[in-house]
């Protein structure tokens, strides 16, 4: 009997360590600042566990239940611990931290009640010293497997939500088998077993489950397999791929995925590059993946192209990686293009040249910060950069989901003096997208693209530029620096299509 | 409450006082490296205490100006843009500006200690002029609400305010707040309203109508103003100590009720295209605006240049100036002179002149300790509102920061100048001098991070250089009495030969009044000289 509760000694351990990972790597992915997350974590957890060692001796009665019933917790609280951090980032972020801890103290404590119970059960059968040696022993080793599959197997295979139900499920289980092993010296034994049952029951529909539970788009980054993930100075970059789906997130938000960006960067670059035979020069800001210089490639008149991405991570990486060169055919190798790593404002003010086709790819306007790069006084800037038939196109949020933020785009463009044209397409993974043209002069949408465009045809042109009622011109204001209203709409209408 | 609060703060006193006997804590990382800057004490402290070489030389010039801060400039500017270009204008410091001197720091420039002008309003022509030939008021300078340059219009979110833990999107916080704050602050504004309606207060504000009435609120402190009319909420005194202290480096209960008032019911500018609330600020505080007004002097600024003697010789004015790069003095024969210069100094320096020696002396000026934080990014924004341009403590010594980089755009974190204001109005002026003086870099940098420390623990480490500013004579203090007494009213009437121009002349020091005084002084002078101009003040 004392090897079976040995076993347990040794998945109970296991477990113990896995949550405390899964809660470190969570924090860190949502949070950044892997060291202190990870540091801070494992330290509550170590602290909890103390805890939990000096209340076992207030444990005096019923140590076999006790031990069940802790297990039946650990299992189901620690099981849950990844799902409901998602969900608790998702849709309340602020008291994340607190629930973060508190979560890991609670699981801490009672893994630390844990070990103690094991050892006192045992000194019934074996000598003190064999208990120290022999369950110490297979707590370490349960940690030292763990520490192992967690970033080799567990992490990779079955994300953070579902490796944490695995390890719940595993704790339920050791329950169960003390369960059966001690049924004779227990006195509440169908109690114990139908919550036993009922935990294991909640578990297992919950892991079968875990791919709807995931299917938002934080959640479901996390349950693909990453195949690339760093830190840079300036953002988290992940490279997730289900089946033949590659997909980039940037400090979590979805960049794109393979399946339809395609869709996204022909309506970024063509409307606007195909009716411009003359563009010699071309600038692109932000776009650090290759994806729209791939596509501004395909025009055989561009003679430079420009790109300004602030993270050298990012161009090295969509300059190297074989998946992701694949997928920008190579553009950021191209003769023809040359990549400046710097913030895209201090280069536009610092230098003078101007460009026949400007890319404007710049992260939705979610915060003050952003919010400047949609105001009139960016396109003023932008204007300076703008050769006299040239045209500029900016990505500027979905019209169907934001809509006045849209139209306050459009907006601020013809305030600073353009000739707004506004058009949209539809990305499957972003929904109905929206992009505004401007130039000096009034502009007609092209008659022909490159021969292998995979969306775009001269037919469905005329349906990019036909605003159906739903995502018909609003009022909005101008977005100016000194009221950054782009940023309140913006706030206001995501806030709207979360909840 | 106030008995907690109390207990607090001797806590932090008790321990603050401790902390030098001990070690320092081995946590605390080691101070950033920096500078001690402020207004070059040592060469002014001559005039009081030192003796002058007699001048090796005489000089004729029409029209002289001493002081380079913005009075002075603004009387170059005017005098230039008149066509007349025959004067000099002789600065103490090593470069002209005053208080709106600018900084540079590895993460760019930032103020050395004024860093806004609200909107003007109509009345205030002379600044709207200025402004539009910089470029930054486009169209009419009269124009009742016209557009402004939108780099220089203070980006969204203006200021927020730190109190529980919170940051609260304006300067009136939401915590700790009770519906009878609430309802005195909304009646607070009414009063206020009401003011502005009757147009009792203007800027300039020799523009302002001097009423019985308006002579009685002078007569008041602004505390005590508060509390004649019922209003005894403590935060709603918090929020108007803080506006005093701000503006006037003065507590709300020294501060004339009328300065006070001057503060919240003067501000009537408007803009096509912002809120009549929005200031007018750079990277570099207001520095840009003395830059715009020096280029109009450029050649006759005489840096380093310390006049300890002025004398009438009946003909013309007699000015004696150390030159601190030639180490001698030189004497000017001014047949104009515009004094720039803080009043304070005037007993140092004029000879004869008893009744305007015995009016400098009711003259009091405000001691501030700038510092300017360079970080290596921004600081943590903390929780509740994001970081602003102004951003202030409830119930601290200090008046909060403002960021440098706050009308930049930029894709990416950078590091930045946070600029940390106190004004050390808890003691008598003097006594505030002597601890601003004495105190060393270190010992003010400590006190500024634990000030911050409550919303900011993090910023010890961000910081990579830290730039102490000491302005001793920083500010006029409009106390109680003073803005309409007898002892300005000598120095802002005009003189054959002499005119002062100075905020000190004001009683109030905003940049606006300065700069009207420059004008002023400057249009005065013209008109003796019997050169046309167009005015700048009607």
């Amino acid at each position: 009997m004392h090897q079976a509760l040995l076993a347990s000694v040794f998945v109970v351990a296991s477990c113990g360590l896995a949550y405390e990972l899964i809660a470190g790597a969570l924090a860190s992915y949502v949070l950044g600042d892997s060291v202190t997350q990870f540091s801070t974590v494992i330290g509550t957890y170590l602290f909890a566990m103390g805890v939990g060692s000096w209340l076992s001796k207030y444990v005096v009665r019923d140590l076999i239940g006790r031990f069940v019933r802790i297990e039946l917790l650990i299992g189901v609280l620690g099981g849950f611990s990844a799902a409901a951090l998602y969900f608790m980032f998702v849709w309340a972020p602020e008291p994340f931290k607190l629930a973060l801890y508190f979560i890991v103290f609670l699981i801490g404590a009672l893994v630390g009640l844990e070990i103690p119970l094991i050892m006192r059960i045992l000194k019934r059968d074996l000598a003190f010293r064999e208990v120290v040696s022999q369950v110490l022993t297979f707590d370490y080793l349960g940690a030292l497997a763990v520490s192992i599959l967690f970033p080799v197997l567990l992490v990779p295979h079955l994300g953070l939500v579902r490796s944490a139900l695995l390890f719940g499920l595993l704790n339920v289980a050791v329950a169960l088998w003390a369960l059966w092993l001690f049924r004779a010296q227990l006195p509440a034994l169908p109690w114990l077993r139908g919550q036993g049952v009922a935990a294991l029951a909640v578990l297992l529909a919950a892991f079968a489950g875990a791919g709807q539970m995931t299917t938002f788009a934080e959640t479901q980054l996390y349950a693909d397999e990453i195949v690339h993930a760093e830190t840079s100075p300036y953002q988290r970059i992940v490279v997730t791929r289900w089946k033949d789906d590659l997909r980039l997130h940037l400090n979590n938000n979805l960049q794109f995925s393979s399946r339809d960006e395609y869709r996204y960067h022909e309506a970024l670059v063509h409307p606007g590059l195909a009716t411009l035979p003359g563009a010699r020069r071309v600038l692109v800001l932000g776009g650090g993946d290759g994806l729209a210089v791939r596509e501004i490639l395909k025009h055989p008149q561009v003679e430079t192209v420009t790109l300004v991405d602030l993270d050298p991570a990012m161009t090295r990486l969509f300059s190297t990686a074989p998946a992701l060169t694949a997928l920008n055919g190579g553009a950021l190798a191209s003769p023809k293009v040359t990549v400046v790593n710097a913030d895209a404002l201090v280069w536009l003010e610092e230098n003078t040249e101007r460009f026949d086709f400007i890319v404007i790819d710049f992260p939705d306007p979610s915060n003050f910060s952003i919010g400047k790069l949609y105001s009139a006084a960016f396109y003023r800037l932008l204007e300076k950069h703008l050769s006299e038939t040239g045209l500029a196109v900016v990505q500027s949020t979905s019209p169907l989901y934001a809509r006045q933020s849209f139209w306050c785009v459009v907006t601020t463009l013809e305030s600073a003096g353009f000739v707004a044209t506004p058009y949209h397409a539809l990305v499957p993974s972003f929904g109905e997208w929206g992009f505004v043209l401007a130039g000096r002069r009034p502009y007609a949408p092209p008659t022909a693209y490159p021969a292998d465009t995979r969306f775009l045809t001269p037919a469905v042109t005329p349906a990019l530029f036909e605003f159906p009622r739903d995502m018909a011109r609003v009022d909005a204001e101008v977005n100016q620096l000194n009221n950054q209203v782009l940023v309140r709409y913006f706030e206001q209408e995501w806030r709207h299509v979360i909840r | 409450m106030e008995r907690r609060a109390f207990l607090a703060a001797a806590g932090a006193g008790t321990a603050a006082a401790l902390l030098p006997a001990c070690a320092p804590p081995a946590a605390a990382p080691p101070l950033p490296p920096g500078r001690l800057l402020g207004q070059a004490a040592t060469l002014g402290h001559r005039l009081r205490d030192g003796t002058f070489p007699a001048p090796d030389e005489t000089r004729r010039v029409p029209v002289l100006i001493v002081g380079g801060g913005i009075g002075g400039l603004a009387a170059g500017w005017k005098l230039a843009r008149s066509g007349m270009h025959d004067f000099l204008l002789l600065e103490m410091e090593a470069e002209a500006g005053g208080n709106s001197r600018g900084l540079a720091t590895p993460a760019g420039p930032c103020p050395l200690a004024a860093h806004y002008l609200p909107l003007p309003g109509t009345q205030a022509v002379a600044v709207r002029e200025l402004l539009a030939e910089l470029g930054v008021l486009l169209g009419d300078p009269r124009a009742p609400r016209p557009r402004y340059d939108e780099n220089y219009l203070c980006a969204t979110p203006q200021e927020r305010v730190y109190r529980d833990g919170l940051w609260h999107e304006g300067l009136w916080p939401r915590t700790g707040v009770t519906a009878g704050d609430r309802a005195q602050h909304a009646r607070f504004r009414e009063r206020l309203a009401a003011l502005r309606a009757q147009n009792a207060f203007s800027v300039p504000m020799a523009l302002s109508r001097p009423t019985a009435a308006m002579r009685a609120l002078d007569r008041l402190g602004m505390r005590d103003w508060l509390l004649a009319e019922g209003f005894d909420s403590p935060v709603l005194h918090w929020y108007v100590d803080y506006a005093c202290r701000d503006d006037y480096g003065t507590a709300s209960d020294s501060v004339s009720a009328w300065a006070g008032l001057h503060y919240f019911a003067s501000r009537s500018g408007e803009a096509a295209n912002a809120e009549g609330e929005t200031v007018l600020t750079a990277p570099d505080g207001n520095a840009w605006l003395a830059r715009g007004l020096m280029r109009a002097s450029a050649g006759r600024i005489v840096p380093g240049a310390l006049v300890h003697r002025v004398v009438d010789s009946g003909s013309a004015y007699e000015v004696d100036v150390w030159l601190e790069a030639e180490q001698r003095t030189l004497r000017y024969r001014a047949g104009q002179l515009i004094w720039a210069a803080p009043l304070f100094l005037v007993p140092h320096v004029f000879a004869g002149h008893e009744r305007l020696r015995a009016a400098a002396r009711a003259f009091s000026h405000a001691p501030w300790l700038v510092a300017n934080l360079t970080l290596s990014a921004p600081p943590d924004p903390g929780a509740g509102a994001p970081l602003a341009w102004d951003n202030v403590l409830y119930d601290s010594p200090g008046l909060g920061y403002v960021i440098s980089t706050h009308q930049r755009m930029r894709l990416a974190p950078a590091p930045t100048v946070l600029t940390y204001y106190r004004a050390l109005s808890d003691v008598a002026p003097g006594t505030g001098r002597e601890l601003l003086l004495g105190q060393s870099r270190e010992a003010w940098l400590e006190a500024v991070f634990a000030d911050l420390a409550r919303a900011h623990p993090e910023l010890r480490t961000l910081t990579v250089q830290a730039d102490i500013v000491r302005l001793g004579h920083a500010m006029v203090r409009p106390t109680v009495g003073f803005v309409w007494g007898e002892a300005r009213a000598a120095f802002a009437a005009d003189a054959p030969r002499l005119r002062f121009a100075h905020a000190d002349v004001s009683g109030l020091s905003l940049f606006e009044e300065a700069h009207y005084r420059g004008v002023l002084a400057a249009e005065r002078t013209l008109r003796r000289l019997g050169v046309r101009f167009t005015s700048s003040l009607v």
